[in-house]
């Protein structure tokens, strides 16, 4: 191994610098997590001590239970995630393959076309997806949302996967392709394994705005029985008293189901690098 | 029977023209080179007789059947890559009988055929390896196993040696030699590499620019090359070409001499001062400047000799060629 980095010195170094952004990036989390644990006054008295005897309540939880159908919000939110994520990375991925595999009339004008959303803020079109949605009868449905943040995930997936699908080997496709393999196998067994950390970046990319998103919750799904976990913590903010206790315990909540995925998602990163290349 | 019949086989991407109509034929057993200078089209030609490319013209038929519009799994034939091209998420065992699972054949035959084939390869040790553990040359070998468990009409090898190094590229030539012998198959081999063509080939194609230049035995061709480009491409170190008028006869000719047609002698008719020498033991390569051209003799043995003295070289008059302004070969002066 290189001295450079075995020297210890160094270790501790590189170390103390990961864990020192490591606790930085934690604390808001972590604050959140302990004063959602509190009473309200302790809230503001001692923000950052950790809840005691005294001062530890879950009466932020309770009002997040009692208030509206928090766990239907929380599965609304996971269904439009999840959904979402998988069709942009199976449509993202089928078009960035037709686009770095085969040779047709069009096809860099078709790439252009397809990475033009990048630069194009979704929400522009605002009042015209509403009224599409309206005449389609979408409105209120979870699908309006989930066809939204297809579309709005789809242009970085393919012009990412796209990218990387061009450095997978030729020779590796051609050899499935005598071996008799179609090509839906080779794309699906050759290709997709080896863009592994590709598709994990896009889909961390496009969970977190997805989870985060209030505007197109609030505009195509304001329903009852279609709020995310988003629109549907903002009951406790009002214009003028903001429920704190119940505002941290839902946001306490909400982290985790992203936490999970996200983990999951490096998990496949990492497992992505590590898997044998053709050479 | 043939093997392989190209008939007026035309390329072309776009414009830019890659085959120009080519005619090849391969007989049963028969082991052919197509050997050529980097863009020459000689990969191209063979992902045409794969059926990875189409052809823009002409006919490619495989045991005597027209193959234009069959897919590349259809043919009969089996490939094996340059960067061996392995599933790197099979072992060994997998890698080798993933085309004859999608074949449909019965579970003992692929067991039987795996087992041959591992054990023709010596790779029995590492059947249940992945392509990551395995070596560059033992990643090689799994690629020949996986071609030849199909047992194919015709095998085709995309420049195989060249991620090898130099000791194992020598190796595994003498073992796809012994291959050959050993399947009695059909092969063709695509190298840019004029000793591997050589050494293994029963017949030569010569490619440059998208045409044939020259189809022979390796023996033929280096004997008796059609024109000025096959005489400097076969051989090594390449053959010496100056204007006919150093060595004293008509002038808008070309002469053509081999380096190891060359010896030194004291009353010889070249005249040549020595800037490099090269001491390989068995040989000595002598690079010497004869006016503006350069020349190399290759002399059997160990010679010394200073770098910037005259040499004069002879040879005899029967080891010359000659060859018109355009390269073509001309009979006799």
């Amino acid at each position: 191994m290189n001295k450079a980095r075995s020297n210890p010195l160094n270790t501790a170094a590189m170390h103390g610098a990961l864990i020192l952004y490591t606790l930085i990036a934690l604390f808001p989390v972590f604050v959140i997590i302990i004063n959602s644990f509190k009473t309200r006054r302790a809230i503001f008295r001692e923000p950052l001590a950790l809840p005691d005897a005294e001062s530890f309540s879950l009466i932020g939880y309770q009002t997040v239970m009692k208030q509206g159908d928090f766990f239907l919000y929380f599965q609304n939110s996971l269904i439009v995630t999840v959904v979402s994520l998988t069709f942009i990375l199976l449509f993202g991925a089928m078009a960035a393959f037709a686009l770095s595999e085969y040779r047709f009339k069009g096809n860099l004008l078709m790439g252009l076309y397809l990475a033009l959303g990048i630069m194009i803020p979704i929400r522009i079109g605002t009042v015209a997806i509403l009224d599409l949605m309206v005449a389609t009868g979408l409105v209120n449905t979870l699908w309006a949302l989930i066809f939204v943040y297809t579309a709005q995930g789809l242009p970085l997936a393919v012009f990412i996967l796209s990218e990387f699908m061009r450095q997978v080997s030729d020779d590796l496709k051609d050899a499935g392709r005598i071996d008799g393999l179609s090509e839906y196998t080779i794309f699906f067994r050759l290709v997709l394994p080896l863009v592994r950390p590709a598709m994990a970046t896009v889909a961390v990319f496009n969970m977190i705005p997805i989870w985060n998103d209030l505007w197109f919750p609030l505009i195509l799904a304001p329903a009852e029985e279609t709020k995310t976990l988003t629109l549907g913590s903002q009951v406790f903010i009002g214009q003028f008293v903001t429920d704190w206790n119940a505002v941290l315990s839902a946001l306490s909540m909400a982290i985790l189901p992203v936490l999970v995925l996200y983990v999951i998602f490096s998990r496949q990163l990492i497992r992505g690098i590590t898997s044998g290349a053709v050479k | 029977m043939t093997a392989l019949t190209l008939t007026n086989v035309n390329k072309s991407f776009g414009s830019v023209e890659v085959l120009n109509d080519i005619n090849i034929e391969v007989d049963e057993g028969e082991f052919v080179v197509f050997v050529g200078p980097s863009g020459c089209g000689k990969s191209t030609l063979l992902r045409v007789i794969a059926g990875l490319e189409d052809v823009s013209s002409g006919e490619v038929r495989i045991g005597g059947e027209l193959m234009n519009l069959i897919p590349p799994s259809k043919r009969g034939i089996a490939m094996v890559f340059q960067s061996y091209a392995l599933y790197p998420h099979l072992n060994v065992r997998k890698n080798m009988s993933l085309a004859l699972k999608q074949e449909g054949q019965s579970k003992q035959v692929i067991e039987e055929r795996v087992a041959k084939a591992s054990k023709m390869l010596n790779l029995e040790p590492y059947i249940d390896r992945y392509p990551s553990e395995l070596s560059g040359g033992q990643r090689q070998r799994v690629a020949i196993g996986r071609a030849i468990v199909r047992e194919p009409k015709l095998f085709l090898f995309d420049e195989p040696l060249s991620n090898l190094d130099a000791a194992l590229r020598m190796n595994t030539r003498l073992e796809i030699a012994n291959l050959h012998q050993q399947l009695d198959a059909s092969m063709i081999y695509v190298t840019h590499d004029q000793t591997e063509a050589m050494t293994l080939a029963d017949k030569i194609v010569v490619l440059r620019d998208g045409h044939v230049e020259q189809v022979g035995t390796p023996m033929e061709l280096y004997n008796n090359p059609a024109n000025q480009f096959v005489a400097g491409f076969l051989g090594a170190p390449s053959m010496n070409f100056f204007p006919a008028s150093l060595i004293g006869e008509s002038t808008d000719v070309t002469t053509g001499i081999r380096p190891e047609d060359l010896f030194l002698s004291d009353d010889g008719p070249v005249a040549a001062d020595v800037t490099h020498i090269e001491h390989l033991g068995g040989d000595t390569n002598i690079i010497a400047r004869m006016q503006d051209h350069q020349i190399t003799a290759r002399l059997f043995g160990q010679h010394q000799l200073d770098v910037g003295r005259t040499v004069r070289f002879g040879f005899s008059l029967d080891r010359v060629f000659r060859f018109d302004p355009q390269g073509k070969r001309l009979d006799n002066a």
